[in-house]
């Protein structure tokens, strides 16, 4: 469904002086419900891809078990935040779009990359017509021993990178995955790291949760695992004695 | 497809979400310069997005033919989009006429596509480089709405303000203490010269760093690309 609303030029032509023209009242201009950040790193061995279960409202935490990771192919995985109803209108896109390879039987799949490059333009068809699709998806896929990891936002903004994050996660969680990124990196491993970011992402961003997924595409294909909570350790120094602003340095 | 109800373009209600801001500074710098039978097309790889950097390693030019290359700055979902129109266009015209499309030409159809979007721009700063028919490097510098002129070295992008005036200087002696003459660069000189104010506005604008892309025409070899490492920070 479209809002369908006239134009200053149509208004113009049909105006009444007895009447007032109101605009309808607007549901959709800024997102709703809400998914955060959403981290990625490419392995040697495949990719990884994480994201909270969390699904906020404002800044209420509405759905606490939501899961933001999908599977797209067999060789190919989606992670999404920001509007998830519009996260929800990717994952129909994509299943249409998966459907109709299935329907001509011809053994042709999309690749991550052919995933990637549709979304971006997806996305960026949107902005164009001023009505966004309000999210910044990662997508991962392993295929023919090459690890895929891109990124796409609401602007249509896409780019390749070993190391990825959306939201908050560019912020405290980008810095933690470039410190860990090598070229070797082995699926296992880079499980481990995204762990840790979302440990601080916890700690730190208002709009996580403590409960994660994490998804990756290797030569066996994609699998994303059942949500689980992360250890998290309230006793540090700085937890427990934060410092005040009265204190000489906030450093 | 999706939005099927957009394909017209005269309807004219349409819905919005009217407190969205379409663009985006993804910073970038772009140089070109031409010299007696090459040129230069430099671009920054660093996507900034405010104090932020998403990615360090993004390609903001495009190789039109063995003799034309263009690089941009600005909104980089733009950057992408205008380099998809361009080249589909050029390969096109190469397919139909068999015969390469040359830098006027090259000029000519990217001002055309940019004022094309007039009232809704591709936020992006374009320099065009290549040789022309007689083997003469040249340069082409536009603005977001198409509007460019030929000259024989130009900067683009958020480092314009710091490296325009040092090229000027240098190249075309403009503003110097006393009148003197113009000299011709050697491709060494001018990788050198370009090499250097990418450095040095790498210091003082965050959105230029990382690495440059220098691509080099000349008539021998082509479109020869390097990247040139900057700093990170």
């Amino acid at each position: 469904m479209q809002l369908r609303i006239p134009s200053a030029a149509v208004k113009a032509q049909y105006v009444d002086p007895t009447q007032v023209v109101v605009d309808p009242v607007r549901h959709t201009t800024s997102p709703l419900v809400t998914g955060g950040s959403v981290v990625g790193i490419r392995c040697c061995d495949g990719v990884v891809i994480a994201a909270d279960t969390l699904a906020s409202y404002g800044s209420m935490a509405r759905f606490q078990n939501l899961s933001r990771l999908v599977k797209v192919t067999d060789n190919c995985l989606l992670g999404g935040g920001g509007e998830i109803s519009d996260f929800q209108e990717i994952q129909r896109l994509l299943e249409n779009l998966i459907t109709k390879d299935f329907c001509f039987n011809d053994e042709h799949t999309q690749s991550p990359r052919s995933v990637h490059q549709y979304l971006g333009r997806v996305l960026y068809a949107q902005r164009s017509r001023l009505n966004p699709l309000w999210n910044s998806l990662l997508v991962g896929g392993y295929t023919a021993g090459q690890s895929f990891l891109g990124m796409v936002d609401l602007y249509g903004t896409t780019f390749e990178s070993e190391v990825l994050a959306t939201g908050f996660g560019v912020l405290l969680g980008l810095p933690l995955l470039r410190k860990a990124y090598r070229p070797d990196l082995t699926v296992q491993e880079g499980i481990k790291v995204v762990e840790d970011v979302y440990r601080v992402l916890f700690y730190r961003d208002a709009r996580s949760i403590n409960r994660i997924q994490v998804a990756t595409a290797t030569e066996a294909g994609v699998t994303i695992s059942e949500p689980y909570s992360l250890e998290t350790k309230w006793d540090f120094k700085g937890f427990v004695n934060p410092r005040s602003p009265y204190d000489e340095s906030t450093w | 497809m999706y939005n099927k109800q957009h394909l017209d373009p005269h309807d004219d209600t349409s819905a919005q979400r009217p407190d969205f801001m379409p663009y985006q500074n993804n910073g970038g710098t772009v140089v070109a310069m031409g010299g007696e039978d090459y040129c230069i097309v430099a671009a920054t790889t660093r996507l900034g997005l405010g104090f932020a950097i998403p990615t360090r390693n993004v390609c903001r030019y495009a190789i039109l033919n063995d003799r034309v290359v263009l690089a941009t700055a600005g909104m980089y979902a733009d950057t992408v989009a205008l380099h998809k129109v361009v080249t589909a266009r050029v390969k096109v015209y190469q397919q139909q006429q068999e015969k390469p499309f040359g830098l006027f030409s090259a000029a000519q159809l990217l001002s055309n596509t940019l004022y094309y979007r007039r009232f809704f721009p591709y936020y992006t700063f374009n320099v065009l480089g290549g040789l022309d028919q007689d083997g003469q490097g040249f340069v082409y510098g536009f603005d977001a709405i198409g509007s460019g002129e030929k000259v024989k070295v130009v900067c683009n992008g958020t480092a314009q303000a710091l490296i325009q005036p040092i090229l000027d200087n240098q190249v075309e002696k403009k503003q110097q203490y006393e009148n003197k003459q113009i000299e011709k660069w050697s491709l060494q000189e001018a990788l050198d010269l370009v090499k250097d104010v990418f450095t040095s506005a790498g210091e003082r604008d965050i959105y230029t760093g990382d690495a440059v892309d220098i691509c080099t025409v000349t008539k021998q070899r082509g479109v020869v690309v390097e990247t040139f490492p900057l700093k990170k920070d």
